[in-house]
């Protein structure tokens, strides 16, 4: 974990919820180029640390620092435009705009042509348009999804929707791309198909956080996993060593303290 | 957008455009008068489709910028401000006619200014809220107007601004009757032109919005404002973009108002008239130009249409119906119909957005 090639170096976060203690000094290290898993039992604060640092939440304590740059998680867009891109759990995309469209407004961050030219119809708009229009064909190929391209989002398969909502977050050429639970509610064969996008997306040298419950998935793709549970950091390290952890056994079987029903 | 295979469809609809006043002055001007009504009301509903159609913004005071833009041109081309304040008349002895090259773009400005002032604030408003803080504000215009006639007398309240300059478009005024090759075009009928062009450009402009980075921005933040600022979208700065570029037309709608009235009160810019303005963009089909377009010709010149038929009604109830309030009642069981058979308007925007291969999506899902 040398400081050159961590991407994302989050620490000491924590978060009140009124009397509830969602996090508490909480911190993590994604090495840039790596799928860094962030998993915990239900209610652990995993969402809750993922809308903090995509500035979704206001944290009340906390350090952040992307690609060596300190930044602040205070306002949503920013975030996105110092290159941290996510997705959602319960899957947000612009249901009513084609699936290319989708991906078109992911392009917005990152270019430029203002609205009066737009109504001159000028040339430098003409061109940013056709360089839009032809990224986010390439990232719907990338998905998987170029022949429903003109497809109305919400007419989309469940599966599909999970991908389209993946290639507008690459639109924003994030440097780091954070899933929420992107297997949720997939078949077997989807999660093979996602397995295999998150794949191709680490070849390309971009960073993926990735918060699951699928163990299988997390386990698979990994390159490094954290835990929390209750909002405490409880094991960080690769799969294999977090998946003998006794505070993870104990907290996915409950051993150590008590069940919270 | 005109596609290759419209260009007969333009031609004839553009030719038909330029007869229709002609062949409606020769039954009365009242008829071209529903027409230049209408056409103001389009301009209106198109400048409120891009706050509440394009991005989603429930805007209930929108007249207000017609209100500002119809005020602007009245106090700058009419007496009124000379009469009233020596300061300005010493300033303009020939007292004030601002020139329509002026107006126009000034009435757009000055009301843009004021669509992002009064935006500002309810940035952070969504649905419900939003539509009743803009409905105050809409009052709120009103109000001043009304009562902005002391200490200093700048609107003359509830009284209104008379005797405000038809626009002259190169030197030939529209309030005059005009003799082309022997027809007489009347002054309800220049005006049609006038504002006929004036649509035409804002149609363009609208669509070519739509067609745009910006308009693509205002439906992500219509569809889901979260998800569009986790996109990195600046949605401060694009809705106040909206409400800015919205209220332009508004203000040039106004300008042409009050040229076209000669004469503004404060009773014109009511919460009626926004409520109006929105069922025609709603009704219509929120976000599509071409549906609120229809909308808003249907609201505009229905009522005057009825106003026909509600006569021979109230004689053969001897009377006893009030004409007005039969209007009223047809046109509400009108738009109760058309909402309870087409929900998403007359004619919404077809679910394929901006589609590519013309002949795919005959089976398309409306659901």
């Amino acid at each position: 974990m040398s400081a050159a090639a961590s991407l994302l170096n989050v620490a000491g976060v924590s978060k009140r919820f009124g009397g509830v203690q969602a996090l508490s000094d909480v911190g993590l290290c994604i090495t840039a180029g790596h799928v860094h898993g962030l998993i915990g039992p239900n209610g652990a604060g995993k969402t809750t640390f993922f809308n903090v640092i995509t500035g979704l939440v206001p944290s009340d304590k906390g350090r952040f620092e992307l690609a060596g740059q300190a930044y602040k998680p205070t306002a949503v867009h920013k975030v996105a435009q110092a290159g941290i891109a996510r997705t959602f759990q319960n899957i947000r995309l612009f249901a009513d705009m084609s699936a290319l469209d989708n991906v078109r407004v992911g392009r917005h961050v990152r270019t430029q042509v203002g609205w009066w030219q737009a109504l001159l119809r000028t040339k430098a708009f003409l061109h940013e348009e056709a360089l839009i229009t032809r990224d986010a064909m390439a990232l719907l190929d990338f998905v998987g999804l170029a022949g429903k391209a003109q497809q109305t989002a919400r007419t989309l398969s469940y599966g599909d929707q999970r991908r389209l909502e993946i290639a507008r977050a690459l639109a924003t050429e994030p440097k780091l791309l954070a899933l929420d639970e992107p297997a949720a509610g997939m078949n077997a064969t989807e999660k093979l198909q996602l397995h295999e996008l998150i794949e191709r997306i680490r070849q390309q040298g971009r960073s993926v956080l990735l918060i699951e419950h699928d163990v299988k998935l997390v386990m698979g793709l990994c390159d490094h996993v954290t835990v929390l549970d209750q909002g405490k950091l409880i094991a960080s390290g690769s799969p294999a060593h977090v998946q003998r952890d006794p505070a993870v056994i104990a907290a996915y079987l409950g051993g150590a303290h008590q069940p919270t029903e | 957008m005109s596609k290759p295979q419209g260009l007969p469809v333009f031609l004839i609809s553009a030719v038909a455009l330029a007869v229709v006043p002609l062949l409606l002055q020769g039954f009365g001007e009242a008829w071209v008068r529903i027409l230049d009504t209408a056409l103001l009301y389009i301009l209106l509903a198109l400048g409120l489709n891009i706050v509440v159609g394009f991005a989603g913004l429930l805007d209930l005071g929108y007249i207000a910028f017609y209100a500002v833009g119809a005020y602007l041109f009245a106090l700058l081309a009419s007496p009124h401000l000379t009469d009233n304040i020596p300061a300005i008349a010493a300033m303009f002895p020939h007292g004030l006619h601002a020139p329509i090259w002026l107006a126009i773009p000034l009435a757009a400005g000055v009301s843009a200014l004021a669509g992002v002032l009064l935006g500002a604030p309810t940035l952070k408003l969504r649905g419900d809220y939003l539509a009743i803080v803009t409905l105050g504000f809409g009052e709120i215009i009103r109000v001043f107007l009304n009562n902005l006639d002391a200490p200093v007398n700048i609107t003359n309240g509830p009284k209104g601004v008379n005797s405000i300059d038809a626009i002259s478009v190169g030197g030939v005024s529209l309030g005059a009757p005009m003799n082309v090759a022997g027809w007489t075009l009347y002054p309800v009928t220049l005006h049609y032109y006038l504002f006929l062009l004036i649509v035409v450009v804002a149609v363009i402009m609208s669509q070519r919005l739509h067609d745009s980075r910006l308009g693509r921005a205002w439906m992500a933040i219509r569809e889901d404002e979260i998800a569009a600022k986790a996109m990195g979208l600046n949605t401060r700065n694009i809705k106040l973009l909206a409400f800015g570029l919205g209220a332009m037309f508004g203000g040039v709608a106004g300008t042409l108002f009050a040229s076209f009235q000669g004469f503004v009160s404060p009773e014109s810019f009511s919460l009626q008239e926004s409520v109006m303005v929105v069922a025609m963009v709603v009704l219509g089909g929120s976000g599509h130009i071409p549906g609120v377009i229809l909308g808003a010709f249907l609201l505009a010149s229905l009522p005057e249409v009825l106003r026909h038929v509600a006569g021979p009604l109230q004689a053969m109830t001897g009377g006893r119906l009030d004409a007005a309030i039969l209007r009223q009642l047809l046109v509400a069981l009108a738009m109760i119909g058309i909402m309870l058979m087409r929900p998403r308007g007359l004619w919404p925007s077809p679910r394929h957005e901006d589609r590519m291969i013309p002949d795919e999506g005959e089976a398309g899902g409306r659901a």
